[in-house]
């Protein structure tokens, strides 16, 4: 009766709970400091810190078993097509503010300024309001500003993450040719960049907010610049931080050119944040 | 590593489930998770019952009655989120999680340990819904779709209603992905997949639903938070901003939602009727194709939910003849149903009287869907009691129905023993009356001009009210008759045990009418060589 053979079905999980409730516990806290409570950060704090250990306990439980050669084909399977639609349910959130960025550029903002026809909102509210892009809005909200241009860091913040793209293809290469020298070496350029881009967003953003009056508050322009670089910017951290493991296992030796599922995910997550920042660089950058 | 390891090796002799209450915690069995969620369903479908009930005496006579407008409108507000997110949805992801692997003859759901997880974040994320009942400034009473600027006025519990709704949209994410990797890796090599039951293949196209919405709806929720708490002006015109934005995005996502409720819904009928009609499915494939069409088309007629917003005319055009065509691929259902039974051996079973009910009263909230989707129709209706006698209609005695006749359906497989056929009936008749008296005066109201989440009303309203009122309540309360048999026939029912087939003839209809009753803990763990089929051409 062992199902192990075919499927592999674990038995009595512990983590899920416990990461159920480190999160519940971390958003709990978070609206409470939100509300201005006092207790709110404290209870944060600790909600992530039971969350980051759920995520290192379930992912070396998951680890070990894989390298103890439990999970079959079809279990691995499995995985990739959670991955995938994962990646999908992401790709439906980033369309969300591209979603957002396209309505009020070419629809909404038009309008306010008394394009298309049976909008009275310029003329009776903001009759001196003329739509362009970047605006803050007929309010003129969070004060002057200056946009932010393309062709500075962003640009090299874009070559850096193609040049990643090919480094951890090249990792995945060294892989599959067993050769770990290779694997290890390409690894460590993709976290190194990918870290370098965070930094160089760092920079960005430092300068945006005290050099360019740019900020999240600075009407819809700064609201979906910093909604679509500041979750993108979260999703390479995260990327980075998912290949920082992956380098460390490549370095205890985990992983065989047959079965690499932790690998092949994480060089997908890291591709797909590749081609978000493509669009984010057309499409908030450039135009 | 290994000591991780070794311990686990440990766990594969234990194959029965954990001892005393951990169990239902630490679980990963299918059959578990899925009695979870039935469970929690079932508490959820008492909990926003009863806020309807509050709704339905505060409405039973015009004037302020027993409650204040605010708590009102929360209780408006709340009974619809409960209701979807904590009972209809979850109701259905438990059928799924029990009946999935054992009608494709698979061991367990593909990603054990992510379904427990999936069900304790919805568990996380009603609560922490719920626990805003009890805040300062009362819980969201916005309306569930949370349009700004109104929810922007909502007190403490604003950010927490936001985060509940990252939670459950986590849970269906997780939940919808394990249904699609089960579905689509864990089948008996013989079942392929024109020979999977109507039921799992509209689970199929329902869980590709919830990925593509739920990301979308939690994009929403967040540019809310970040308009109250972090200066952003998404839906404030003044800093270039849009109100209706959140509105099309909202709607892109609450169309799909609405279907996620309904497709399962579907699955259920076409895998009930057959059974006590005593043929094979009308048109199996026809169902699929039909059941994929809905699913297509909801996602491009969102703003036939905004016709009065104030769109340009191409876009009220456009989303008005998009809508209609969903009528087609609904039609094609109906009538599928209908010529199951045609010329069958049927047999009247509470399950087959819940889904007849289904198929007569689904189709009238289909007709007034088409009636408002007729966009200079819709300004009269808009807004109005006919909206809610329409989506009630499609929710109460369509999902929630075929909710109940799965109910009955399958407790005898899951328990091994019989419900008592004749408490089963009289709740059929008494939820069938009772639910016509409570739903269709509401469309004269709509038709008349009274709005929607409202508390009083103008005295001419003041008769369709009091029935539509009376009729609330024994709906009600005869649904506490189903809890009665819940609960009876899990302790030994009539003392009838049920057979394996339980149904006559149904292992010609299902896998699971193969297994004992009640099956194992773990089933089909080598997989099954032949499978039943509806499919009428193989």
């Amino acid at each position: 009766m062992s199902t192990n053979d075919t499927y592999y079905i674990p038995h009595k999980a512990t983590w899920p709970v416990i990461g159920t409730g480190g999160l519940v516990m971390t958003l709990a806290g978070f609206a409470n400091y939100l509300n201005g409570s006092a207790i709110g950060s404290t209870l944060m704090v600790l909600g992530l810190v039971i969350f980051i250990i759920m995520l290192t306990g379930w992912f070396t439980l998951q680890a070990g078993e894989s390298e103890s050669g439990m999970y079959s084909t079809q279990v691995g399977i499995s995985y990739r097509m959670g991955m995938m639609w994962f990646i999908f349910s992401e790709i439906m959130f980033f369309g969300v503010f591209f979603g957002t960025l396209w309505y009020t550029r070419n629809l909404s903002v038009p309008w306010l300024g008394g394009a298309g026809t049976g909008a009275a909102t310029n003329e009776l509210l903001w009759p001196s309001f003329n739509a362009t892009w970047p605006t803050n809005g007929p309010g003129k909200v969070g004060g002057d500003f200056e946009p932010m241009g393309a062709w500075g860091l962003p640009f090299l913040n874009t070559l850096i993450l193609l040049s990643s793209g090919v480094t951890v293809t090249w990792a995945h290469h060294g892989l599959l040719a067993k050769n770990r020298a290779q694997l290890i070496k390409g690894l460590i350029a993709t976290v190194v960049l990918g870290f370098s881009f965070v930094s160089f967003q760092a920079y960005e953003y430092h300068e945006a907010y005290t050099e360019m009056g740019l900020t999240l508050g600075s009407g819809i322009y700064g609201s979906t610049f910093f909604m679509l670089t500041g979750f993108h910017g979260f999703h390479v951290c995260v990327g980075a931080i998912i290949l920082s493991v992956v380098l460390f296992r490549s370095w205890k030796g985990h992983f065989k050119p047959e079965n690499h599922f932790a690998f092949e995910a994480a060089a997908w997550y890291w591709h797909f944040v590749d081609v978000v920042w493509l669009g984010l660089f057309i499409f908030v950058y450039l135009m | 590593m290994s000591a991780i390891v070794a311990e686990h090796e440990h766990d594969h002799h234990e194959h029965g489930p954990a001892k005393g209450l951990l169990r239902w915690v630490i679980t990963t069995n299918h059959k578990d998770i899925g009695t979870l969620y039935l469970v929690f369903a079932l508490a959820m479908f008492f909990v926003g019952g009863s806020m309807a009930m509050i709704i339905r005496a505060e409405l039973f006579e015009p004037g302020m009655q027993f409650v204040n407008p605010q708590f009102f409108n929360s209780m408006t507000t709340m009974h619809a989120l409960v209701m979807v997110f904590g009972a209809v949805m979850p109701a259905f992801v438990g059928l799924a999680n029990w009946m999935i692997p054992m009608m494709i003859g698979a061991p367990d759901m593909a990603l054990p340990r992510m379904n427990n997880m999936s069900f304790w974040m919805l568990v996380a994320g009603v609560l922490l819904l719920a626990s805003t009942l009890f805040m300062e400034g009362g819980a969201p009473a916005s309306g569930w779709t949370l349009y700004p600027p109104l929810v922007l006025q909502t007190g403490t519990a604003l950010p927490f209603a936001i985060f509940s709704v990252h939670l459950l949209g986590i849970s269906s994410i997780m939940g919808a992905i394990n249904i699609i990797a089960t579905i689509f890796n864990m089948r008996a090599p013989a079942m392929t997949l024109m020979k999977m039951p109507l039921f799992v293949w509209t689970w199929l196209i329902t869980a590709f639903l919830l990925i593509a919405i739920m990301p979308v709806f939690a994009g929403a929720v967040t540019m809310l938070l970040t308009d109250r708490f972090f200066n952003t002006s998404f839906f404030d015109a003044a800093g270039g901003g849009d109100p209706v934005l959140y509105q099309h995005i909202f709607w892109f996502f609450g169309h799909p939602e609405v279907y996620v409720m309904i497709l399962p819904t579907f699955g259920v009928a076409s895998t009930i009727i057959p059974v006590f009609a005593r043929k094979r499915l009308f048109g199996y494939s026809s169902m699929v194709y039909a059941t994929a069409s809905i699913a297509f088309l909801s996602f491009i007629v969102w703003a036939h939910h905004m016709f009065t917003v104030g769109m340009p005319i191409a876009g009220e055009l456009y989303f008005m003849y998009a809508t209609m065509l969903i009528a087609i691929p609904t039609g094609v259902k109906v009538f599928n149903w209908t010529a199951t039974m045609w010329k069958g051996s049927m047999t009247f079973e509470t399950p087959m009287l819940f889904s007849i009910a289904f198929v007569v009263l689904f189709t009238m909230g289909g007709f007034t869907g088409l009636m408002m989707s007729v966009a200079p129709a819709d300004f009269q209706y808009h807004d109005t009691y006919f909206i809610v006698a329409h989506f009630h209609y499609t929710l109460v005695p369509a999902s929630v129905f075929i909710l109940m006749a799965a109910g009955y359906y399958w407790l005898p497989k899951w328990t091994g023993n019989m419900y008592d056929e004749r408490i089963g009936q009289l709740h059929f008749w008494l939820s069938t009356i009772s639910v016509n008296i409570l739903f269709f005066p509401q469309h004269f109201l709509g038709l008349a001009g009274m709005p929607r989440r409202i508390p009083d009303y103008a005295v001419q309203f003041a008769d369709w009210n009091m029935i539509s009122s009376i009729g609330g309540f024994i709906f009600g309360a005869s649904q506490l008759l189903f809890l009665y048999i819940v609960i009876d026939t899990i302790k030994g029912g009539t003392g009838i045990k049920a057979t394996d087939e339980v149904w006559e003839d149904a292992h010609k209809h299902g896998l699971e009418w193969t297994l004992p009753s009640p099956p194992p803990y773990h089933t089909f763990t080598t997989p099954p060589a032949v499978v039943p089929t509806e499919h009428e051409h193989i």
